[in-house]
């Protein structure tokens, strides 16, 4: 336990915290991460946020309150908006949609690119060659043009958003998916599960699957990030619903009323501000992620953080770091 | 400096850690040894030991979460732990004996031209040490370009040399590695070993992915390899038959330690710590009487809390009750021959 000499032994002293350590590692690889911690913190304040938002901000949120584009004041904390509407609520309660699309959308898309990538990379053949050209389609066609021609044709909705979304995100994941399946299906212990007489459906979500896990959880959080800046987009040109409170169609009204011409701050700037919080927190915990598939990271980042930066850098060779006995 | 007298490299009281969320594996525990110019030095032990951790160390090639905590590696006489802060001068006059080569311009250069130059590795599994989508010649061209100053011509008259050596027509340099046998692959990757001259190389488990004809054939070979250039070997494999045949002397490792230390035929003959016995007794012998095998009762134990005091106990057929509160240190039991058990030979006064 010599700090000085940067060798760190973290062991929890608590019983019971080591047992919950051994049974999900990688919860602690997480939270021993600052970046990933703080993350993890600030999505779960937006989470709370949404959850609770009748406790936080009671009231309706589209509310009329006869005074348009005042500052901050005790009434509303934030101020209103051009359509005299309660900033704080309108954060609080957006926050309901514009995650629930974020995670909706990464839910499907990764389903999606899951079951084509795995399928097309696991059977190969025409099965590949079909699944793969709708994948390379769906890869060129520009995913902005495409999502305001679908949002304006369907009945605009938080559906259709996330559908929309999930349409126009799942390729790139998929093509990926696709990749490490193949490289994948030829390991000796997919042979052995072949010869063994498993299933191909037994087979792809038993052996393959598990060994793609930190793909799958990373794109996730990408395509995260991704439907939560394409809604906002979407909802910031008028293609959504406009009727449902979300950060992004916070900030179409607070355009639409000129709020940045007026000088009026404080209709934007809530919403924009968690939607940027939102993807950076996301991207955080992305960082934490890649420490737990990969523990030499961790141990890299530990290591250079003791030992100062010039450390293994030109030389790549094995750390001396002398320990007290 | 006499070459008689100091050891090519020396390694005194090495400690590897590799650390992890649950706290820092202790894979190699004070473990010191010295191999002489010219001798085949074995180690050996069950998995998991630590046995590969050291060769990899001595190269300096264990990358985090490995650290070395503690000990000296010299290699003629220069710390290769400390290889940072080495100056070129010393490096030249101590290992190189006041001949400058190629890229030791600077301290950082130096690990560089230790690898390989002075010691090289034939990798555990050397099938996979050779890139499958480069020609044989590359691989070899590679290694002798980036440390020498020659022209590609010259370093492929030298990998035709080196086919040679390692007994491969020379054609076989424009074949891949896929269109070559396990056990051309392994003498190819001897070749590269051997292509710079290191005065130590560390061979781990250079055979145990062969049949016993190739690997027979393989170890003529690098015998008689040693003897027309007269390279050290750090011999390291869990196959103590093959290794009481190959090697000179033979350290028994066990659970990050070195249990015992003596000439090969000592180590066969005449055992004395209880662990070599049981890894003794756990191979037949071809021509003797036909006896039950034991093996040794257990497991060895977690490093990442290894008991205090003698690591074997829990599993030690002869443990006669005596507890140790350290570690047992190796000790001269009979001249040459040192072994770490303290409760049988009781404790060295020189600790």
């Amino acid at each position: 336990m010599d700090k000085r000499q940067g060798i760190r032994d973290t062991k929890p002293k608590n019983g019971r915290l080591r047992v919950l350590e051994q049974r999900f590692p990688w919860l602690f690889v997480i939270v021993r991460h600052r970046q990933a911690r703080v993350g993890l913190a600030i999505i779960s304040v937006l989470i709370l946020m949404a959850l609770f938002a009748p406790v936080i901000a009671p009231g309706d949120p589209t509310e009329y309150h006869g005074v348009t584009n005042t500052p901050p004041s005790k009434e509303h904390i934030l101020g209103t908006d051009p359509l005299g509407r309660d900033e704080f609520r309108l954060m609080v309660w957006g926050a309901r949609v514009t995650l629930l699309v974020g995670f909706g959308t990464a839910a499907l898309a990764m389903v999606i690119a899951t079951v084509v990538g795995v399928v097309a990379g696991y059977f190969r053949g025409i099965v590949d060659d079909i699944l793969m050209l709708i994948t390379n389609l769906f890869l060129i066609i520009p995913g902005l043009v495409l999502l305001i021609v679908l949002s304006a044709y369907l009945h605009p909705g938080t559906g259709t958003v996330i559908l929309a979304l999930a349409f126009t995100g799942w390729a790139f994941h998929a093509r990926i998916i696709r990749a490490m399946t193949l490289s994948l299906r030829e390991k000796d212990f997919v042979a052995a599960a072949v010869v063994a007489g498993e299933s191909s459906f037994s087979i792809i979500f038993r052996q393959i699957l598990p060994n793609m896990v930190n793909l799958i959880v990373g794109g996730f959080i990408g395509t995260t990030i991704y439907g939560i800046g394409a809604s906002t987009a979407l909802a910031f040109l008028g293609l959504t619903k406009m009727t449902e409170i979300s950060w992004g169609t916070n900030l179409f009204y607070a355009q639409n009323g000129n709020a940045l011409l007026l000088g009026a701050w404080w209709a934007f700037v809530p919403s924009g501000f968690c939607v940027a919080l939102a993807a950076l927190a996301l991207t955080w915990i992305n960082f934490g992620m890649d420490e737990i598939t990969n523990p030499r990271l961790r141990a890299e980042r530990e290591l250079r953080k003791a030992l100062g930066r010039k450390f293994m850098q030109r030389v790549r060779a094995t750390p001396v770091r002398f320990r007290e006995r | 400096m006499d070459d008689r007298s100091t050891p090519l490299i020396d390694i005194r009281n090495l400690y590897v850690e590799y650390l992890t969320n649950r706290g820092p594996v202790r894979a190699v525990e004070n473990v010191s040894f010295a191999v002489k110019s010219g001798e085949v030095f074995g180690l050996a032990g069950e998995s998991a030991c630590g046995k590969s951790t050291i060769a990899h160390a001595i190269l300096r090639v264990l990358r985090p979460p490995a650290v070395i905590t503690g000990g000296r590696i010299l290699y003629k006489g220069v710390d290769v732990l400390g290889l940072e802060r080495t100056s070129p001068e010393e490096y030249r006059n101590k290992v190189l004996g006041g001949v400058t080569r190629k890229g030791i311009g600077s301290s950082a250069e130096l690990i560089e031209r230790y690898r390989w130059a002075e010691v090289s590795m034939v990798f555990q599994s050397a099938m996979n040490s050779l890139n499958p989508v480069v020609k044989i010649v590359h691989q070899i061209t590679d290694v002798l370009m980036r440390h020498l100053d020659i022209d590609r011509a010259e370093a492929r008259r030298r990998a035709e040399e080196l086919m040679e050596i390692v007994n491969i027509d020379k054609r076989r340099l424009e074949a891949y590695p896929h269109q070559l046998s396990g056990g051309m692959r392994q003498r190819i990757v001897i070749a590269i070993a051997l292509a710079l001259r290191p005065s130590l190389m560390i061979m781990d488990e250079p055979t145990t992915a062969l049949d016993v004809v190739v690997q027979k054939d393989i170890l003529q070979q690098i015998d008689q390899l040693k003897r027309e250039y007269g390279f050290s070997i750090l011999f390291i494999t869990h196959d103590l038959s093959l290794m009481v045949e190959f090697s000179d002397r033979i350290a028994i490792m066990y659970a990050g330690e070195i249990v015992e230390l003596a000439p090969a035929n000592e180590i066969l003959n005449n055992p004395l710590h209880p662990y070599t016995k049981g890894l003794l007794a756990s191979f037949p012998s071809i021509t003797g009487e036909r006896v039950k095998m034991s093996g040794i009762p257990g497991a060895p134990p977690n490093l990442l809390n290894p008991p205090a005091g003698c690591r074997f106990r829990e599993r030690c057929a002869e443990w006669t009750g005596v507890d140790i509160p350290r570690s047992p240190q190796l000790q001269e039991v009979i001249p040459d021959h040192f072994a770490a058990c303290e409760c049988k030979y009781g404790r060295a006064d020189h600790a």
